[in-house]
């Protein structure tokens, strides 16, 4: 549950407050808040852990370390929710 | 060599290597503290292309790993009432507690789910509004201020059937524990990159002054893995001990400052305990007192309860980087992912169950010997 996930934000809204925006890993996608990066925007890649953006990475870097985090295996365990459809 | 050709950058990785066997004229101790750099470091073989005076061990960074057996027992106790549904991460669900653990509780009938982001238990709440949500939140400071912030905007919303079990650990002050130990063997650090993306590493700058370690933050790859392993093993030939940051794609000095005041403003320092390692004065954050309304300890009354670690587990030996998981004589037997006897076999980033998952093989051989 430590690993962070960089994914490419799809949308930006607020909801509740709070900045969120669907972000893609790959084929999936999950709503991720955006306020800790307020510098980011739509079409930006960011790093996410547990739903949360944490930085903000370069293209060639996130698609780098989605490959890596793919081919070990555990991104789908990091990505599981028994309340968001996959 | 043989992990080399699965390398994306086998050319630099192969560079790396040498340059770490040019430069290291005598055995050196490194630790890497967080899990996902064990899980790497272990899916490449790392350790096993580096040469033999390079030891790596790996530290206590897994977040699962360390929850406290009471902390499990808390969650077990509150998730088995009427009328509760308890959230939490995945890996959660398999930790032994004293006598059960969360999986049992929901295969016996209790409402407990798993999510990869708090926000997802807050919506949750605001939908199920006749039941008592509760989040069982753990982690280091990456996960801190997210969880955190499912508690501000609780409290903002005044929400009355949200509350948090929260669990979370420093790193800093876990380090300045291990280096205080009379039988610490280590003499580098691997930094956490992404507890530091959050951070910063300004915090580690005293670990230097206090013990001259040096302290290295670095990524996730196996090449930030191997250039972090050299940046560490130069300042030791050389005799330097300072902070070097290899990760500057995420990590900054200062660290991501809208986290960080999120986390002031919900959790406070406290003394923690640590699975298999014990108290360390300072290492966690508790929720502070103008948030006890959303504290699920205080809201079901379990800040009693206490429990005895079982004795067979050498996971306090494992996660201070005393001792490796194949040195346990339950390894791979009485203790798999699938039956855990502790947590670090749990976790994917936990260090007993890297090593089921790379290098079971090596202990095979060894008994076939």
């Amino acid at each position: 549950m430590c690993l962070a996930i960089p994914g490419k934000i799809l949308n930006s809204d607020v909801s509740n407050g709070v900045r969120v925006g669907r972000v893609q890993f790959g084929g999936i996608t999950r709503e991720a808040c955006l306020d800790f990066v307020p510098e980011a925007s739509v079409g930006d890649y960011v790093i996410v852990h547990v739903g949360f953006a944490i930085s903000v990475v370069d293209r060639e870097e996130a698609e780098r370390s989605y490959e890596l985090l793919q081919s070990m295996g555990v991104l789908e365990g990091e990505l599981k929710s028994d309340l968001e459809p996959s | 060599m043989k992990y080399l050709d699965e390398y994306r950058d086998e050319r630099i990785a192969r560079g790396l290597v040498a340059e770490i066997a040019r430069r290291a004229t005598r055995p050196w101790v490194l630790m890497e503290i967080c899990g996902g750099q064990t899980h790497t470091l272990m899916r490449f073989g790392i350790d096993e292309l580096l040469p033999s005076g390079v030891e790596l061990v790996h530290g206590p960074g897994c977040p699962v790993c360390v929850t406290p057996l009471e902390t499990i027992d808390k969650a077990i106790e509150i998730a088995s009432r009427p009328g509760v549904t308890l959230i939490s991460y995945g890996d959660m669900l398999r930790v032994p507690g004293s006598n059960t653990d969360l999986f049992h509780v929901k295969a016996n009938g209790g409402d407990v789910r798993i999510v990869y982001a708090p926000t997802e238990a807050l919506k949750f709440a605001r939908a199920n509004p006749d039941r008592q949500v509760v989040f069982f939140a753990v982690g280091f400071e990456t996960t801190a201020p997210a969880n955190a912030m499912a508690v501000w905007q609780a409290k903002r919303e005044g929400l009355k059937n949200f509350s948090m079990l929260a669990s979370h650990v420093l790193v800093p002050p876990a380090m300045r524990a291990l280096l205080s130990s009379r039988r610490n063997r280590v003499q580098g650090f691997i930094g956490p990159g992404h507890v530091c993306t959050v951070m910063g590493y300004r915090e580690y700058e005293d670990l230097i002054r206090e013990f001259r370690v040096p302290i290295v933050v670095g990524g996730f790859e196996p090449v930030d893995l191997l250039e972090a392993i050299l940046m560490l093993v130069t300042q030791l030939e050389e005799g330097r001990a300072e902070v070097e940051n290899q990760y500057v794609r995420s990590v900054t000095y200062q660290g991501n400052l809208h986290a960080q005041k999120i986390l002031g403003e919900v959790f406070e320092v406290c003394d923690r305990k640590w699975r298999g390692i014990g108290g360390i004065p300072e290492s966690g954050l508790n929720i502070r007192a103008e948030y006890a309304d959303f504290d699920a300890d205080r809201i079901f009354g379990t800040q009693g309860v206490t429990a005895d670690e079982p004795a067979e587990c050498i996971s306090a030996e494992v996660l201070q980087g005393l001792k490796k998981p194949t040195d346990c004589s339950a390894f791979g037997t009485r203790c798999t992912p699938e039956n855990p006897l502790g947590a670090p076999m749990v976790s994917s980033e936990g260090a007993c169950a890297a090593y089921y998952q790379y290098r079971r093989h090596m202990v095979a051989a060894k008994g076939a010997h």
